[in-house]
């Protein structure tokens, strides 16, 4: 394969940036777990303007308790201050878990918050007893090291390393999705159990971030996976991880098999007919039964909507950033409904962003998309007008260029800050790639009816 | 027809009072009833709360620590503890120093905000705040150094000074603003010197912005912003500013609101040099020493540099508010009169201003003083000043106003407010999520007002909201500000979807539609 551009050369500048930082991951990741409270252990800000841009996009309360250090601490270490906002923490919430993750500051000045956790468990063995010894996981998290997806993964791979013990052998799987929506966590759960399979998803964000109107206002949301559950995995038959991005010697579902001998199913996120096959065929193995009907169905329906809907998209081009694993997931999707990607982009640094976008649209596309990870939107944009895109596909962060260009954008992932419904969304699954498919046509129509001189009503 | 009868005060009878340069509140004369003609409407249906279970669980709610941070006018003598660092654990609604020196230096349109510090700090504030521009848009993108650990072990200067070089080449600003994040001031780049070689290079004002972030709160962040700005005056031309001239302060033009603000004065017959900072101008900004007055709306932010001005220039200033009518007209007025001696006629074309505004605006309110009379309205918001203009705004409306609280306010300005609400108001200083929940139920309030991260607070429990902060897109400033508010109170207060939710439990009195045939099940 010939690289038809040059990469560019990097700028020292980051403009737009295609990504968070590591903290805001581990706070999304600690928020489903059930009972449990994000705690970050640096200055006031970081909470708040975490707190503030994840209820952009959720619309749900999202507590994230802080040490709120000052300058004092900054001197003289955070300790104390961390001791003292577990304590607030726990008689205020009826915790069942606090999960502690630091930041660029607390990393910096060297707080060493396992030992600072230690000390609280024997200072504070009285009040830990009383409120019902919670769990207390930390993981580290400096902003300056890795993207939030980073840190949402460094800390299911905490919760399991410090909460998973060695139990007895149970038929139960456990499943580590990545950062997917609730909508996308309620469709995994219904699927497993439509195979008959027992699972915990680790984490469960389905109701915690999305939960019914309420009488009163709950400290913490219901939901989440529960701690009990989280515990036991060391047992689980198999694991499930969603991820072409990262290697197993950094998740969750790799320490399940190198501690405890869990067999690892790796796949990728299950976007589109081919991906989600891939996931369908691990539950038929895993559960000894034919794919359900109900989902069977979904997959025929999908394949007949492929067909209905490929003339409107067949060689449209499309630009795809974000999140590396939910950029790989939806290139290897447009590569089947015959839109080419044409740019696939991502803040993010694995290093095998580019192997797995090529797995993914493997036979699919006439020529490979230009693929760039550790990029911002300013560099997105340079390349992109060039590439004459027809549509872009990613969060909100990318609606500017769409503006500029005239183009439409399709929402998916983290954030949806300018649309209604965002924690909604589907990507997972046959039904997940329906309703992709559904509005990427539907857009591509539109387009053209607002721009045809015609304008007809008959499409 | 009906005809509007303005209240006298509203009219062309200037109310007296307010001493330049002094820093004293708005009027203290708040009647109950209002300025309005009394209308004989009852709201019944306010009974006790079905869902007292908020009174129950409320003491639990409030950690030892803050009980001096809450006052319930009514129980005993004001007094009230604040400004102190927040409670760590308690999940205040408080932000850092980094985001009040972005807040008061991000609308400065023409110029470069390149946040020294890892990708957070930049990204969470990339376009979230609705700073219109009239012209150049530069603040709306994010820069960022993007410091990675290698940064972090070595040092960044050079990498801060590679940054600015090539930002300064692409975008050609007026001035460039470095701020400083929490992990800067650990390492201990030397920001001065960077900006020094920047400036020297490339012959614009580089200024460094001392907005590590746990050094201090909000208010540390205003005041670095002010010191920032402090450095920029006094270096333009002032020659042809004329005698009758103001500075617009502490106005961020909010969903266009400076434009507002900016036409009233261009109607009294001043001059406004500059804009600080809603659609800002580097070189308005550099002759803003030149101006005769300056207008300091939002006393938190921008006080500082009203203070600093009045030093080391002698530019008197006034503390202003344009949310609510009185507010704003008693706003123009003290502005007019300051002008009054060099300019005779200007406080008739003040009143003519206000008369005019307030011929159109009464009529369109009433529709929804008529609605909104007698419902319950909670607020919670960064600064206190703008909770005055809030309170006074609800009476206009014939609300109640049960809750007030502040992130950053001060021991004066909650004092102003146990004076100017009503017995059994709760008043607050940085509140968290846990409390508010518990006075909004305690309260049965028919309206939540509040930032983004208040909002869920409101509508998890089924209580209506309104984004009075940096987000909101509707111009909530000026006369016509008024009618925008009432009219976002109206349309979150009198939606049906509130019948619905849980909270009304009992009380909702909707049933299920009638079936057109119906089987018995037997």
């Amino acid at each position: 394969m010939k690289q038809v551009h040059r990469k560019p050369e990097p700028y020292v500048s980051t403009t737009n940036a295609c990504k968070l930082c590591k903290p805001l991951g581990a706070c999304l990741a600690f928020r489903g777990i059930e009972g449990a409270v994000p705690f970050l252990h640096g200055s006031q800000g970081c909470a708040t303007y975490m707190r503030r841009y994840i209820i952009s996009h959720f619309r749900e309360p999202m507590d994230i308790a802080s040490s709120s250090l000052g300058e004092k601490h900054a001197v003289y270490g955070g300790g104390p201050n961390l001791k003292q906002g577990l304590k607030n923490v726990m008689s205020k919430y009826n915790v069942g878990m606090i999960g502690i993750a630091t930041t660029c500051l607390t990393e910096t000045i060297g707080d060493d918050v396992p030992t600072i956790v230690n000390e609280f468990r024997r200072d504070f063995v009285d009040e830990m007893e009383a409120h019902g010894s919670p769990a207390l996981v930390r993981v580290s998290t400096p902003s300056y090291a890795g993207t939030h997806i980073e840190g949402f993964h460094a800390t299911v791979k905490a919760v399991v390393d410090q909460l998973a013990e060695e139990t007895e052998p149970h038929q139960g799987i456990s499943l580590f999705p990545g950062f997917v929506s609730p909508a996308d966590i309620r469709y995994l759960k219904e699927i497993i159990e439509d195979f008959g399979l027992q699972g915990t998803i680790l984490p469960d964000i389905s109701l915690t971030l999305d939960g019914p109107a309420l009488k009163d206002y709950e400290k913490l949301p219901s939901g989440g996976t529960p701690i009990c559950e989280i515990k036991a995995m060391g047992g689980s038959r198999a694991a499930i991880e969603f991820s072409r991005s990262l290697s197993a010697k950094y998740t969750a579902g790799g320490l399940l098999d190198q501690r405890f001998g869990v067999p690892l199913h790796s796949l990728g996120m299950p976007i589109g007919l081919r991906e989600s096959d891939a996931f369908f065929e691990v539950l038929e193995g895993l559960s000894g039964r034919e794919m359900p009907e109900k989902h069977a169905l979904e997959q025929g329906r999908l394949i007949d909507a492929y067909v209905d809907g490929h003339k409107y998209i067949f060689d449209k081009r499309a630009i795809v950033y974000g999140e590396e694993d939910l950029v790989v997931g939806i290139t290897g999707f447009l590569a089947e409904i015959g839109v080419r990607p044409v740019l696939c982009a991502s803040g993010g640094r694995s290093g095998k962003f580019e192997q797995a976008i090529a797995q993914v649209a493997e036979g699919l596309l006439p020529e490979p998309p230009e693929v760039r990870e550790g990029v911002d939107f300013f560099d997105i944009a340079e390349e992109a007008e060039a590439l004459e895109p027809d549509l872009i596909i990613g969060n909100s962060k990318g609606y500017h260029l769409a503006r500029k260009w005239g183009v439409p954008l399709i929402r998916v992932g983290f954030p949806i800050h300018d649309r209604f419904g965002g924690h909604r969304i589907l990507h997972l699954g046959y039904r997940g790639a329906q309703s992709l498919l559904d509005t990427i046509v539907n857009t591509i129509i539109e387009a053209k009816q607002e721009h045809s001189p015609v304008g007809y009503s008959y499409i | 027809m009906k005809v509007w009868k303005i209240p006298a005060y509203m009219g062309i009878q200037a109310p007296k009072r307010q001493q330049v340069g002094q820093a004293s509140c708005l009027s203290h004369q708040y009647s109950r009833a209002g300025p309005w003609p009394s209308l004989d409407l009852s709201f019944g249906g306010h009974g006790p709360p079905t869902w007292l279970n908020g009174v129950r669980t409320m003491t639990t709610q409030i950690f030892a620590e803050r009980q001096d941070q809450i006052h319930r006018k009514g129980d005993q003598p004001f007094q009230m503890s604040c400004d102190k660092e927040s409670l760590a654990g308690a999940v205040s609604q408080r932000a850092c120093v980094f985001c009040g020196s972005r807040v008061v230096l991000y609308p400065i349109a023409d110029a470069l905000h390149l946040v020294h510090g890892p990708i957070g700090c930049a990204a969470y504030t990339w376009d979230i705040r609705g700073a219109l521009s009239s012209g150049p848009a530069l603040h709306r993108l994010s820069f960022s150094t993007d410091l990675q650990e290698t940064d972090v072990i070595f040092g960044a200067e050079e990498k801060l000074y590679k940054a600015l070089v090539e930002l300064i080449d692409r975008h050609e600003p007026k001035a460039a603003f470095v701020y400083s994040t929490c992990i800067v001031g650990i390492i201990g780049d030397d920001l001065e010197a960077v900006s020094k070689r920047v400036e020297r290079e490339k012959g614009i004002p580089v200024i460094p912005v001392q907005s590590e972030g746990f050094k201090g709160n909000k208010r540390a962040g205003y005041n670095a912003a002010c010191k920032a700005m402090l450095r920029l005056i006094g270096t333009g031309d002032t020659s042809n500013v004329s005698e009758l001239s103001v500075n617009i302060l502490g106005d961020f033009n909010l969903a266009g609101e400076i434009w507002i603000i900016r036409e009233y004065f261009e109607r009294m017959g001043l001059e406004v040099v500059a804009n600080i900072t809603g659609d800002g101008r580097v070189d308005d900004i550099r002759r803003a020493h030149g101006a005769a007055l300056n207008v300091v709306q939002c006393s938190g932010s921008t006080m500082d540099l009203a203070k600093m001005m009045e030093e080391e220039y002698g530019t008197p200033f006034m503390r202003v508010s344009y949310f609510g009518v009185e507010d704003m007209a008693e706003s123009l007025y003290n502005v007019a009169r300051f002008f009054a001696d060099k300019d005779p006629e200007i406080m008739q074309r003040t009143a003519d201003l206000v008369k005019s505004e307030l011929t159109t605006l009464y009529p369109a309110l009433e529709k929804y003083r008529r609605a909104l009379s007698g419902k319950k309205a909670a607020i919670y918001v960064g600064g206190a000043f703008k909770a005055f203009s809030l309170v006074k705004a609800f009476r206009l409306l014939g609300m109640d106003v049960v809750l007030v609280g502040s992130q950053t306010g001060t021991e004066e300005d909650y004092r102003e407010l146990h004076e100017i609400t009503d017995e059994g108001t709760i008043i607050v200083d940085d509140s968290n999520p846990l409390e508010l929940a518990a006075f909004l139920q305690e309260k049965d309030v028919d309206i939540f007002v509040g930032g983004v991260k208040e909002r869920p607070i409101a509508y998890k429990l089924g209580v209506g909201f309104c984004d009075h902060n940096h987000e909101r897109k509707e111009a909530l400033e000026g006369f016509v500000g008024m009618l925008n508010f009432a009219k976002e109170v109206y349309s979150t207060v009198m939606s049906p979807v509130w019948r619905f939710v849980p909270r009304k439990g009992e009380g909702r009195s909707l049933r299920a539609p009638a079936p057109l045939r119906s089987v018995s099940n037997r």
